[in-house]
């Protein structure tokens, strides 16, 4: 979605988090709105966020690089988060991340050649008791077999 | 007609969502005056969708619904359960904490009042703080996040800290794999949670409170940030809770999918804005947590379950239980297992039972091997420790720990040298990095691992010994605790272990 998209100027990174400077500890939720915005953290905000909280850039760089959910790059069109904890593996979730990562030819954190979808690990959904469990763009699957996850991938465009 | 289908994630994973739909559709077309609500799950995920339909005799349970039976199940051809409350796994639970969830509208306030909510905050109103600290204490709750301290010794240790500004901070990052009642009873009954905070805050005299829930739980973000929103429109929360001239504000902040976060002064961290490091204790965050305040950290189920214990006294929930483990436990049955979900019960069933006797037995039909009990930091209990009852000193003395109950059953097909690889690699990836017995010890775990694998039979000494200062130096639980499904995998399934070296030989 966002690929082709200019980098982000100061003053619209400014107006994405400026609102939510009076929080307490702010940090977080103003990463958040910024992947929201760009679908991930450009390179561009870490000096603004620098400003906006008076903390040093290296700071913000450790934060934004300390947790998984903040990207440094676009992603496809559509994500697709494999469950790889324990309760998803009792049910056969490695052979089913290991068969839909070759079928697509990707690795993990990896995006399709035709941009449709990044593919993420995740450790744990909360679909214990439904497992192995997918999330597509924030929708969750559960039970997932190899025909479900062919009709996960067929509606991306994968 | 009133039809209920159910909200929660686990549902709509299964298909819920289209099951709605096609009902919604299909009375339409039908011009039947269709009532249709969405209601959190009674916990039987091995059933979902679960639809009810509202009749004189009670509600009606259909179990795994899909969309082309809807013109059936409208025109009463469909097979029933009979009477959900009926359904043998959900009559045999003693349902305290989640006794409203999948009954009421999450969503409607009043249902959540005509169905007892509310009743423990309007007592707890009119009690002074050190009253309300001495009913959590005596009702006995301990921690139900994991390491089962009593919720009511916190809460004093706050109570009598003095300073201009105090907090209640719910820990809703439920990243252990197993566990699922976090999200379940905030789907299901977000105003419980909220009531409990506010009983919390009133309690230690804090007049702030944050839920710190996991970006992995989307539905359960919607619907917490919804029910609060409501609860301030309606003035359950604000300066004046519920008319009494008392102050209670909350906010909903989302983590970023590091586990380390739930353990509580990472938590705090990450909610400051900070990397989600470990911070040494003491000081406690009963004294210095959020921003150097004092601040009560509680779990999700710890806190839902005060109203409970305010609406129905402290020794009422005290009676239910085992030894020091009192009131219920709130079991998360998961992984390769016949009938999973969330069964409450009193704590003193054994694992046995709650495996084969509730769980069924494994989905596969093959014969279960291990069940890690207290999620990816729990051990893995072969079959010949079934016998231990589920209390925290209990399971201890097998070993073990109940951590947030959850429970992952695995079927024969399983190698327990890979999943001991697995909690070692898990940890060095989820590591904060701040104590050395946990940032490199995972490492040289995963290759010691791999070194046992190739069969070098002097690594597993290595391991052991390994494993024994990680427990012994590690800052918090997640080093300190990987060597429990390591250690016992390789103790109780030493096969696992012994079929490389042997191969290799």
């Amino acid at each position: 979605m966002h690929v082709n998209a200019p980098a982000p100027t100061e003053e619209e990174i400014r107006s994405v988090v400026t609102p939510l400077a009076s929080l307490e500890g702010p940090l977080l939720p103003m990463l958040h709105a910024l992947q929201d915005v760009y679908g991930y953290v450009p390179q561009e905000c870490v000096p603004v966020l620098a400003d906006v909280l008076n903390l040093g850039r290296a700071e913000i760089h450790g934060v934004i690089s300390f947790y998984h959910d903040f990207r440094a790059h676009p992603t496809g069109r559509h994500v697709l988060k494999i469950c790889r904890a324990e309760a998803c593996q009792s049910m056969g979730a490695n052979a089913l991340a290991e068969s839909t990562l070759q079928k697509l030819g990707i690795g993990w954190h990896d995006t399709t050649a035709n941009g449709a979808v990044t593919v993420e690990p995740v450790y744990c959904l909360g679909m214990c008791a439904c497992a192995p469990a997918a999330m597509v763009d924030g929708r969750v699957v559960g039970r997932v077999d190899d025909a479900r996850m062919d009709r996960i991938l067929a509606e991306v465009g994968a | 007609m009133k039809i209920f289908v159910p909200l929660d994630s686990a549902a709509k994973a299964l298909g819920a969502d289209d099951v709605a739909d096609a009902i919604a559709r299909e009375a339409r077309a039908r011009g039947l005056d269709l009532h249709l609500v969405r209601n959190g799950t009674r916990g039987m995920v091995w059933l979902e969708p679960l639809v009810e339909i509202d009749t004189p005799q009670g509600r009606i349970g259909y179990g795994n619904v899909t969309p082309d039976q809807v013109p059936d199940l409208l025109d009463g051809r469909l097979n029933s359960l009979g009477r959900v409350e009926d359904i043998d796994w959900f009559a045999r639970q003693t349902r305290l904490t989640f006794a409203r969830c999948g009954v009421i509208d999450p969503l409607d306030l009043d249902d959540y009042a005509a169905n007892g909510g509310l009743v423990g905050l309007r007592r707890a109103l009119t009690m002074t703080k050190a009253q309300i600290v001495q009913e959590v204490i005596d009702s006995g709750l301990r921690g139900r996040g994991g390491a089962g301290f009593p919720t009511g010794i916190k809460w004093k240790t706050v109570s009598e800290a003095e300073a201009p500004q105090k907090y209640i901070v719910c820990n809703a990052d439920e990243g252990d794999s197993g566990t699922f009642a976090d999200r379940m009873i905030i789907e299901g009954d977000p105003f419980q949670l909220i009531e409990g905070m506010a009983i919390a805050g009133l309690g230690v005299g804090a007049t702030r409170g944050y839920v710190y829930l996991r970006s992995e739980y989307p539905d359960a973000i919607a619907i917490l940030t919804r029910a609060v929103s409501i609860a301030r429109q309606r003035g359950l929360l604000g300066p004046d809770v519920l008319g009494s001239g008392r102050a209670f504000e909350m906010e909903v902040r989302t983590g970023a999918g590091a586990y380390v976060c739930g353990e509580e002064t990472s938590l705090l961290n990450s909610l400051e804005g900070k990397r989600g490091t470990v911070r040494a204790k003491p000081p406690l965050p009963a004294l210095q947590g959020f921003l150097g305040q004092p601040t009560v950290v509680n779990n999700v189920i710890s806190l839902t379950t005060i109203p409970v214990i305010f609406e129905r006294g402290a020794a009422h929930y005290a009676d239910f239980g085992l030894g020091r483990s009192r009131g219920t436990v709130t079991l998360q049955i998961a992984g390769n297992v016949k009938r999973g979900g969330l069964f409450e019960t009193a704590f003193g069933l054994t694992l046995g039972q709650v495996v084969n006797e509730i769980g069924g037995g494994t989905a596969s039909g093959r014969p279960v091997k291990a069940v890690q009990v207290g999620g990816p930091l729990g051990a893995y209990m072969p079959v010949e420790k079934f016998h231990t009852p589920m209390g925290y000193e209990e399971f201890d003395q097998n070993g073990g720990l109940i951590g947030h109950a959850g429970l992952v059953v695995f079927d024969d097909s399983v190698d327990m040298l890979r999943m001991a690889r697995f909690a070692m690699e898990f940890c060095a990836v989820e590591s904060c990095g701040k104590c050395t017995p946990c940032r490199i010890g995972a490492v040289r775990g995963v290759e010691t691992i791999d070194r046992i694998a190739q069969g070098d039979p002097a690594a597993i000494p290595l391991l052991t010994d390994l494993c024994e200062t990680m427990k012994d130096g590690s800052l918090c639980a997640l080093g300190g605790f990987t060597p429990f499904p390591v250690m016992s995998a390789l103790t109780n399934f030493p096969d696992d272990f012994a079929t490389y070296r042997e191969a290799a030989e």
